[in-house]
């Protein structure tokens, strides 16, 4: 337990933490475009990262966001569904080409328009079907304010390390609450250290390296040249139909985020020995989840807490986890199941039962509710 | 034998424009004594495109339309100034993309736009494109195309482009590509060509000179005497954590589980300002808190609504169903969370007294916060609340307030009279 002394207590918004974990952990360059509730994070984006550029539009952030990747550097931006759907086309090709980046989605009221400044988690199922071919990149979400430190962090990382865009998922309640907080409570975060090919024979830009992730050179090398594209390309970077060695490289594009899972499955589990119930939440909807349990234990029951941050591709681990339990809750901010659904498909078992709602956020009592009808 | 090229022999029909550029490029290039390394090309999509693999520069092939913003985000990130970023693009990518073309030109970004303008959608079947002459005939405008097409060096050279010319595909081109390519900033060469696949099928008989000629966008040069595009590479401040507030717990309070209270009033008139000033005067009191706002997009105008919960413990859920606390100072205020008041079964609501409080289980208190002002109304009302509670001490909000240098700007004074009397 902290002293009192020891605390350094603030009050603080998530956008905040997000922009300031990500700059530490080696972010460079931020582009912007103004959407809410997004808006807070560009703001302090500008104040913080080393270059910082106000786009025309969605399209031209991811294009730019791309360029710059291509050059070396770790962009990020952060938008909501009407900004994200915009990028989405743009997303494909970085995925394509492999270029590492970070896209914050702050999730809100949709469809469409919807309402800018009421939170959702509507988004999982577009994020789950967004890549041509049906790939995944990986989604990470956090679930409190430590989560929105050291995620982002692991974001960039990984975003480096796998050679890949990442969506960082979050929602309208997470990035503009303002709530007291602990700064000791942050974990120191150590720069990424990017290493580039350095070897002596022609770079190819899509040889499959270590666990599937070709190594990375700028488009400005002196030494060797280097070709990026976002059509069916072979190893060397270069137009092919639908080769052999093309569609072997489309197909590493499926196994790469799959393969390195087990390296960034994030989770938080909260076991009770006899329970034969898990409730399983994240993002916005974890901290009722977690009220939720805690009620529910003093009443005298047993009940397990499984919050995913890993949230796609869907780990392994979090289906042995839930696979081990004979009724599962699922509680997320939408109407219809979407992350449930993504697990165990359209028809959900019976033992798979969702709490919802629709703008507003998942209380702790609707899901109690759900767990004592059970 | 070209050091750009890898091969003399490109993958174009036979009398394309394309083939043209490509070779012409790779000269101007050579002229200029530039390496195939120094060289970025970012192709769009279209049969230029394909150029890539002939190539032996770098190359980025990325979307329909988008290469040249591609391109702009290449110059942003460049950090060696000799690098030539050449960008290919077709008339096709050049209308789907315009934004990215003057958005390059407005900030002149050290690039060049070679515009291969076959007049149509080579690609996919001849259609008409928005650089289509009138009177050209395409795939799906069998008897001619009844509108003009873009004039995309004027669209550049009024975006602030330093450099932008149109010519005509014909014959060695190198000198006015190399042109081109030797400006600083934002350079754009339309170069006009004719399909020989569709564009010689559907207008037989027509020369390219005349097409032009017809067209009214004659070959030109237009120039904007301005600085490239600079940089602003260099880092920003330190930590976002400098500018926060350490709040130590210097005060003690009595509440002794989570309270929930919404403060709900009009735009302009301090709610948020009020609830952030509780909220700091919550933590300096030993508790935890969570404010989150809620007002219509147009910020300035209607209701402004701040929801708090204050707690001895650290809070996970944040939202509010029915409050414990309700401070209402306007009409627009009591509007807009008219039903949770109703719903209220206990608690308190602290009313301004020109409003009639609806039905509600709590206990009304109504008092005439507006007589201070509208903009000093809620924090008034906190007051009321810190008095009435005592769960935060009005000492507490006191130096909140004169710690936050707002002591001469908020009414205390008078506040402190109306509550002690």
């Amino acid at each position: 337990m902290r002293s009192k002394t020891d605390q350094k207590n603030v009050i603080v918004d998530g956008s905040r933490i997000v922009i300031e974990a990500m700059a530490r952990a080696g972010a460079d360059s931020f582009i912007g475009y103004p959407i809410t509730p997004a808006n807070l994070l560009y703001q302090y984006a500008g104040q913080r990262f080393p270059l910082m550029l106000p786009a025309p539009d969605e399209i031209t952030t991811l294009q730019w966001m791309s360029g710059l990747s291509a050059c070396g550097r770790i962009p990020v931006t952060a938008t909501s569904f009407p900004g994200f759907a915009l990028m989405i086309e743009s997303i494909n090709m970085a995925f394509m080409m492999e270029l590492p980046m970070v896209i914050i989605l702050v999730q809100r009221l949709g469809p469409a328009t919807g309402t800018a400044t009421c939170g959702a988690q509507g988004d999982i199922a577009l994020l789950k079907g967004m890549i041509s071919g049906g790939h995944q990149l990986p989604v990470l979400c956090p679930s409190d304010f430590n989560d929105c430190w050291n995620l982002s962090a692991r974001a960039v990382s990984l975003s480096a390390q796998l050679r890949t865009p990442v969506v960082f998922l979050t929602s309208k309640e997470e990035m503009m609450t303002r709530k007291s907080f602990d700064l000791v409570t942050l974990d120191d975060i150590k720069p990424l250290k990017r290493s580039f090919y350095g070897g002596d024979k022609p770079y190819m830009p899509y040889e499959p390296g270590e666990n599937l992730v070709p190594e990375f050179l700028p488009v400005t090398s002196d030494r060797w040249q280097v070709r990026l594209n976002a059509s069916t390309h072979n190893r060397k970077g270069i137009l092919q139909h639908s080769g052999e060695e093309a569609l072997a490289n489309t197909r590493r594009l499926e196994e790469k985020p799959l393969r390195n899972l087990p390296d960034y499955t994030i989770f938080d589990l909260d076991e009770q020995k006899g329970a034969e119930t898990l409730i399983v939440s994240y993002g916005i909807s974890a901290a009722a989840a977690r009220d939720a349990v805690a009620v529910i234990r003093e009443s005298g029951k047993k009940i397990s807490i499984l919050i995913p941050k890993t949230i796609l591709p869907v780990p392994d681990t979090c289906y042995n986890i839930i696979d081990s339990y004979k009724k599962v809750i699922v509680a997320e901010e939408n109407i219809n199941g979407q992350y449930a659904k993504v697990m165990f498909g359209e028809r959900l078992p019976d033992r798979i039962r969702t709490v919802g709602e629709t703008g507003r956020m998942i209380g702790r009592d609707a899901i109690i509710k759900e767990e004592a009808a059970l | 034998m070209s050091n750009i090229l890898k091969t003399p022999v490109l993958p174009y029909c036979k009398g394309c424009g394309h083939d043209l550029i490509a070779k012409n490029t790779a000269r101007a290039l050579e002229d200029m004594g530039l390496k195939p390394l120094d060289v970025i090309v970012v192709t769009d999509i279209g049969c230029h495109g394909i150029i890539d693999g002939c190539l032996n520069t770098h190359t980025v092939h990325g979307l329909h339309g988008r290469s040249v913003a591609l391109g702009a985000g290449i110059a942003f990130g460049l950090e060696n100034p000799e690098k030539k970023i050449i960008v290919f693009i077709g008339d096709g990518g050049s209308t789907i993309g315009l934004q990215h073309i003057l958005e390059a030109a407005r900030l002149n970004l050290d690039m060049t736009v070679v515009v291969h303008n076959n007049m149509l959608y080579g690609m996919t079947g001849g259609q008409t494109s928005g650089l289509t002459p009138c009177g050209f005939r395409t795939s799906t405008s069998v008897s001619g195309n009844p509108w003009s097409g873009y004039d995309l060096c004027a669209l550049a050279h009024t975006s602030g482009a330093a450099y932008a010319s149109r010519i005509a595909g014909i014959g060695d081109i190198s000198s006015s590509l190399g042109e081109a390519f030797a400006v600083k900033g934002f350079s754009l060469i339309e170069v006009i060509e004719i399909c020989p696949g569709y564009g010689v099928k559907f207008n037989p008989g027509r020369k390219l000179s005349e097409i032009i000629e017809s067209s009214g966008k004659l070959p030109g040069k237009w120039e904007n005497r301005r600085e490239q595009f600079g940089g602003v590479h260099g880092s920003k401040s330190g930590s976002l954590f400098e500018d926060l507030d350490i709040i130590n717990s210097e005060f003690k309070s009595s509440l002794e589980k989570p309270l929930s209270l919404i403060i709900s009033g009009s735009a302009g008139e301090g709610v948020q300002l009020a609830a952030a000033l509780l909220s700091a005067a919550v933590v300096r009191s030993g508790l935890h808190v969570t404010q989150k706002g809620s007002y219509p997009v147009t910020v300035g105008v209607g209701f402004s609504t701040a929801e708090l919960i204050i707690s001895p413990f650290q809070i996970g859920y944040h939202g509010i169903d029915i409050p414990d606390v309700v401070v209402v100072t306007s009409g627009d205020g009591l509007a807009h969370c008219r039903s949770r008041i109703e719903k209220m079964a206990g608690g308190i609501l602290f009313i301004d007294s020109s409003l009639q409080a609806p039905g509600t289980g709590a206990d009304v208190r109504s008092y005439d916060f507006r007589s201070i002002g509208a903009r000093a109304a809620c924090l008034y009302a906190l007051f009321r609340f810190a008095d009435s509670t005592g769960y935060i001490s009005k000492e507490t909000l006191y130096r909140v307030i004169s710690d936050g240098g707002l002591a001469d700007k908020i009414p205390v004074k008078r506040i402190s009279e109306l509550i002690d009397g």
